[in-house]
């Protein structure tokens, strides 16, 4: 079931005009600003299909900056966001794209800084639902609606029994695991939805585990 | 966490066995499947139904979007209403000015609960208005008809989609008006298989509906949308309570609604490509709003 919660269906509380080209446009900003892990100051935003024909129309635009600068979807900051971005010291980037994507309302947002960047697609599925569908070239699915854990390690035996031990140690249940890699023995992605949030103690003993590149969370 | 229901009947037979309010499952559901409190899921749906009375008084007073398309009918139904000599009933016009009123304010980008989305969140809260006026509700049994609306949304949503860019305006406005229908049916004392009755006699006056935004704003139709959708709920909620079935049960309507979201075409499914979006005055109108070349001849 995509759908869990009567509050998917009656709500998000948000400012209009369109759930999915507004407030899911705006939550898929927000967990790529999570997933980045601090204020990005450069984003480039690729738009596909109804996403890249109507955005303008729906704010998609505003309320993908509004994300990227962390508001909710009630924010009302994000009417104004393109002059917060302005303020925050992030420049922005709008590309419509003309490809063909699974679903209509898709945007790949490409964020970074002097240190790094980031590459993440999310697609809007209703009702301001959202999934994430890749991250640096990883395919993956992603809710955004549980505390997330995403590791990226390098392929090899033990990795996974590792986290998954670590997890169990502090009582921390897995709702939902996917593991992928572009290349065997190369880089490798662990997406874990957990019930629990996570706190800095278990991200830490993560990070210290044996093959592990880098570890983030989403928060609930 | 297996659902305490999966599609209507499923719903309707639960609510029937335990002589439950379809309401009431649905809570119990949301309390199962998030692992929340009673009181905490009453008071997040409690602030949901704040914000839909708090839009509704915004429109009421008059909003107009950016772009000038659409604001002040709400104004313009209500003073009309209040002359009293209303052809469709008092209680159909106040439904339709007040789910004109949300989804004004939605246009003027501003705060809505989205029920099951933004474009099509004036139906729920306009019927919901109306018909408390009529029925003199508690606090808590208007809380329980978004529960009641919610159940119906959630089995859509599940089962075939509540997105305009998926399945057309049906699965937006054709849902909400559904969802309406069955929890007006709730609140006026009917039973939960006259709450699928009413979901899918409204479902099938909505089948087909592409979604067709003038300059992909939501406002043109999506604000008149709103309006015939709560009409629509209303009647069909009167039918139901009248002993009216619908010969194609609920769940089907709804495969059939998801079918028919399969077979449009993108240009209909809320790309301002084809439809009223396409028409001279659309076109024209786009042009206008956004610059570049007038391509229609306009008014």
């Amino acid at each position: 079931m995509k759908f869990k919660s009567v509050f998917d269906i009656i709500g998000p509380v948000m400012i209009g005009p369109s759930s999915s080209h507004t407030a899911g446009a705006a939550r898929i900003g927000r967990v790529a600003r999570d997933l980045f892990g601090r204020q990005p100051q450069w984003a480039k935003v690729h738009l596909y299909g109804s996403f890249a024909e109507t955005y303008k129309g729906h704010s998609t635009d505003v309320a993908i900056i509004g994300g990227l600068l962390d508001y909710d979807t009630f924010d009302e900051r994000i009417k104004t966001s393109f002059e917060e971005a302005d303020k925050a010291g992030m420049s922005y980037e709008f590309i419509p794209e003309t490809g063909h994507v699974d679903h209509p309302n898709t945007a790949r947002i490409v964020i970074g800084d002097q240190d790094s960047e980031m590459s993440m697609m999310g697609i809007s599925i209703g009702g301001g639902k959202i999934e994430i569908t890749e991250l640096n070239g990883f395919p993956l699915r992603l809710s955004g609606n549980h505390p997330a854990i995403l590791v990226v390690h390098e392929d090899r035996s033990g990795c996974i029994a590792n986290v998954a031990n670590c997890l169990y140690k502090y009582d921390i249940n897995i709702g939902h695991m996917e593991v992928s890699r572009k290349e065997r023995g190369h880089m490798a992605l662990m997406v874990i939805e957990v019930d629990q949030n996570v706190d800095k103690e278990v991200m830490d003993e993560l990070k210290k585990l044996p093959n592990i590149t880098q570890v983030t969370r989403i928060a609930d | 966490m297996e659902a305490l229901f999966r599609n209507v009947r499923e719903l309707v037979e639960r609510a029937e066995k335990e002589q439950k309010l379809i309401s009431e499952i649905m809570i119990e559901q949301e309390i199962l499947m998030t692992d929340r409190s009673r009181e905490d899921i009453m008071i997040q749906m409690d602030r949901n139904l704040t914000v839909m009375e708090e839009a509704v008084e915004k429109g009421l007073k008059g909003v107009h979007s950016v772009s000038g398309l659409t604001g002040g009918d709400a104004v313009l139904l209500q003073a009309y209403r209040e002359k009293g000599n209303t052809l469709s009933g008092d209680l159909l016009l106040d439904a339709v000015s007040k789910a004109v009123a949300t989804n004004e304010v939605n246009a003027a980008m501003g705060t809505i609960c989205a029920t099951p989305t933004a474009g099509s969140a004036g139906v729920v809260p306009g019927t919901l208005f109306a018909v408390q006026n009529k029925l003199n509700p508690t606090r808590e049994q208007m809380i329980r008809y978004l529960f009641t609306a919610g159940a119906f949304g959630f089995v859509v949503a599940n089962n075939a989609s509540i997105s305009g860019a998926a399945g057309g305006c049906q699965a937006e406005v054709g849902s909400a008006a559904g969802m309406a229908s069955a929890a007006i049916i709730e609140m006026a004392g009917g039973t939960p298989q006259q709450s699928s009755e009413a979901f899918a006699i409204t479902m099938k006056n909505m089948l087909g509906l592409v979604c067709d935004p003038v300059a992909g704003l939501v406002e043109v139709p999506c604000v008149k949308r709103n309006a015939m959708g709560a009409a629509n709920a209303v009647v069909a909620a009167d039918m139901a309570l009248a002993g009216v079935t619908s010969r194609i049960p609920c769940d089907e309507v709804i495969g059939a609604m998801f079918e028919i979201g399969q077979s449009m075409p993108s240009a209909l499914r809320e790309t301002a490509k084809g439809g009223l979006a396409a028409t001279p005055t659309g076109k024209w109108l786009e042009s206008k709003i956004f610059g570049g070349a007038v391509v229609g001849s306009g008014q």
